[in-house]
């Protein structure tokens, strides 16, 4: 006989994002978010330029660090901690939490010393583990096949779409939990664009992701849970399917049917 | 329905013409369905001809909305109230297809009725009232879609369960005639045919509502008898 109940998933929280605010100096750029993004799942983030969500993103993994005068107020917890506290280790997050930019950054090395490079600063594996590393890496990010017999060629020699893919290899080496994706395939071509989903399909077995995307197709195809974001606000947050079909909020229903004024 | 114009007008003109397109096919199916009753009742067949004449513009007219319902999907990906609008639009047309179906076959037993030298209005049985409780239904489905009406949808769902206790009162009618007077059980047959494409032209109304219901709120009503009490 079939069965007759859905098998019920349960969903366990990675990121909790509570009451945060973010701020460019005074200027306030997240106002009040809350969101869970679920263990194994693809959360998409989408809504129009300046509405926050690549912010969102960066404060995942504390990116805005790196620029004075940007901070943040609220709570990001990740593995119980709230990481937005003082004295958070951030290449220890960094490491558990990485991330892959609009265009591809490879390092100017060698494909073998882009992704070994990550994982020396936080393992210490013999040459051999090594090399079985930059293997499972390449594999998960769907590259290996295509460069293993010119692993000492420069990254940079790469096409787009493999460079990307190989930043995602790098992000995947040092097996964070989570994989932060800004717009990862606006500057791809629509075959590297697909490769790039297919792999994200992929990856969402063994890892948490959250895909900062202006195409909203791409969005409806790739991720589990969405969420719509203006003018600094998160105005809805649902299933997918759910949001692109029904959408609860006038604001969502206007974007996402090209009704923006 | 959402009247925001869209960013791009030509989607905003895309979509209205699909909904006219719709309206005037309903608006087809209306006159078939009136000019079907009309030949019952005054027995002129003449008009049987023009009817199966205008069904297949009926069938042309399905297959070209079909046709602009995936234009649409293909050129502009409709999300949300776009996407279940192009989808309930979809089905619409072929309920009112099959419609059009109905009302060719009653003018079709019609006509065989009267050729064989009978009067179904002789039978006393209430198929005149039936039918225009059911063209009624077909008029306010089409008038619930225009006006993305769900209040009205859900009111028409409704009226279709008296239509439907009225043809089961008009079978038990038949059947006692029949077994009454044998002589009678050709035309009988015929008129109970008739009734059938009668109560069919019901559900496909409303068919029509539960899709209006979907294209406003989102909800699938269909096979649900909850959701209409």
């Amino acid at each position: 006989m079939m069965p007759v109940e859905p098998v019920v998933q349960k969903l366990t929280s990675e990121i909790s994002i509570r009451n945060l605010n973010f701020y460019y100096g005074k200027a306030i750029a997240l106002k009040n978010i809350n969101l869970e993004i679920y263990k194994g799942k693809v959360t998409a983030f989408i809504g129009p330029s300046g509405c926050g969500k690549s912010t969102l993103l960066r404060t995942i993994n504390r990116m805005y660090d790196l620029y004075p005068g940007q901070h943040a107020d609220g709570e990001l917890i990740v593995a119980g901690k709230n990481i937005l506290e003082k004295g958070v280790d951030t290449i220890e997050l960094r490491a558990k939490v990485g991330m892959v930019f609009q265009k591809p950054t490879p390092f100017p090395m060698s494909i073998y010393e882009n992704i070994a490079f990550g994982v020396r600063m936080h393992e210490k594996l013999t040459r051999n583990e090594m090399d079985d590393r930059i293997e499972w890496a390449l594999t998960k990010a769907a590259l290996w096949n295509e460069v293993k017999d010119k692993l000492n060629k420069p990254g940079t020699g790469l096409s787009g779409g493999q460079q990307q893919r190989l930043c995602i290899a790098r992000g995947v080496a040092v097996k964070p939990q989570v994989l932060l994706l800004d717009e990862p395939t606006s500057a791809l071509d629509p075959i590297s664009t697909m490769r790039i989903e297919e792999l994200i399909h992929e990856l969402k077995r063994e890892f948490t992701i959250a895909i900062v995307t202006h195409n909203m197709q791409q969005a409806a195809r790739v991720s589990d849970y969405t969420a719509y974001m203006y003018l600094g606000e998160l105005v809805e947050f649902g299933k997918t399917d759910e949001l692109f079909i029904k959408p609860q909020d006038k604001r969502t229903e206007d974007y996402i049917t090209g009704r923006m004024g | 329905m959402n009247e925001t114009l869209h960013v791009s007008s030509q989607f905003d003109e895309d979509l209205a013409r699909l909904r006219t397109h719709v309206l005037q096919m309903g608006g087809v199916v209306e006159t078939q369905i009136s000019a079907a009753i009309e030949a019952y009742s005054s027995g002129e067949v003449a008009s049987v001809k023009t009817i199966v004449e205008t069904d297949r513009r009926i069938n042309q007219l399905e297959r070209s909305i079909d046709e602009d319902c995936a234009h649409i999907i293909a050129q502009r990906q409709p999300a949300a109230s776009d996407l279940r609008l192009v989808l309930g639009i979809s089905k619409i047309v072929t309920d009112l297809e099959r419609t059009g179906d109905e009302a060719k076959k009653i003018a079709k037993s019609v006509r065989r009725i009267y050729e064989a030298g009978h009067q179904p209005t002789q039978y006393g049985i209430g198929i005149r009232h039936l039918a225009e409780a059911v063209l009624a239904l077909v008029r306010r489905s089409l008038d619930a879609f225009a006006r993305q009406d769900a209040a009205q949808a859900i009111e028409v769902i409704r009226a279709d369960q008296d239509v439907d206790l009225e043809f089961k009162s008009i079978i038990r009618q038949l059947i006692t005639h029949m077994m009454e007077d044998p002589r009678t059980i050709t035309t009988s047959l015929e008129i109970m045919a008739i009734s059938r494409a009668i109560e069919r032209i019901g559900d496909h109304a409303k068919n029509i509502c539960e899709q209006v219901i979907y294209v406003v709120e989102g909800r699938d009503i269909r096979h649900d008898k909850e959701a209409i009490k």
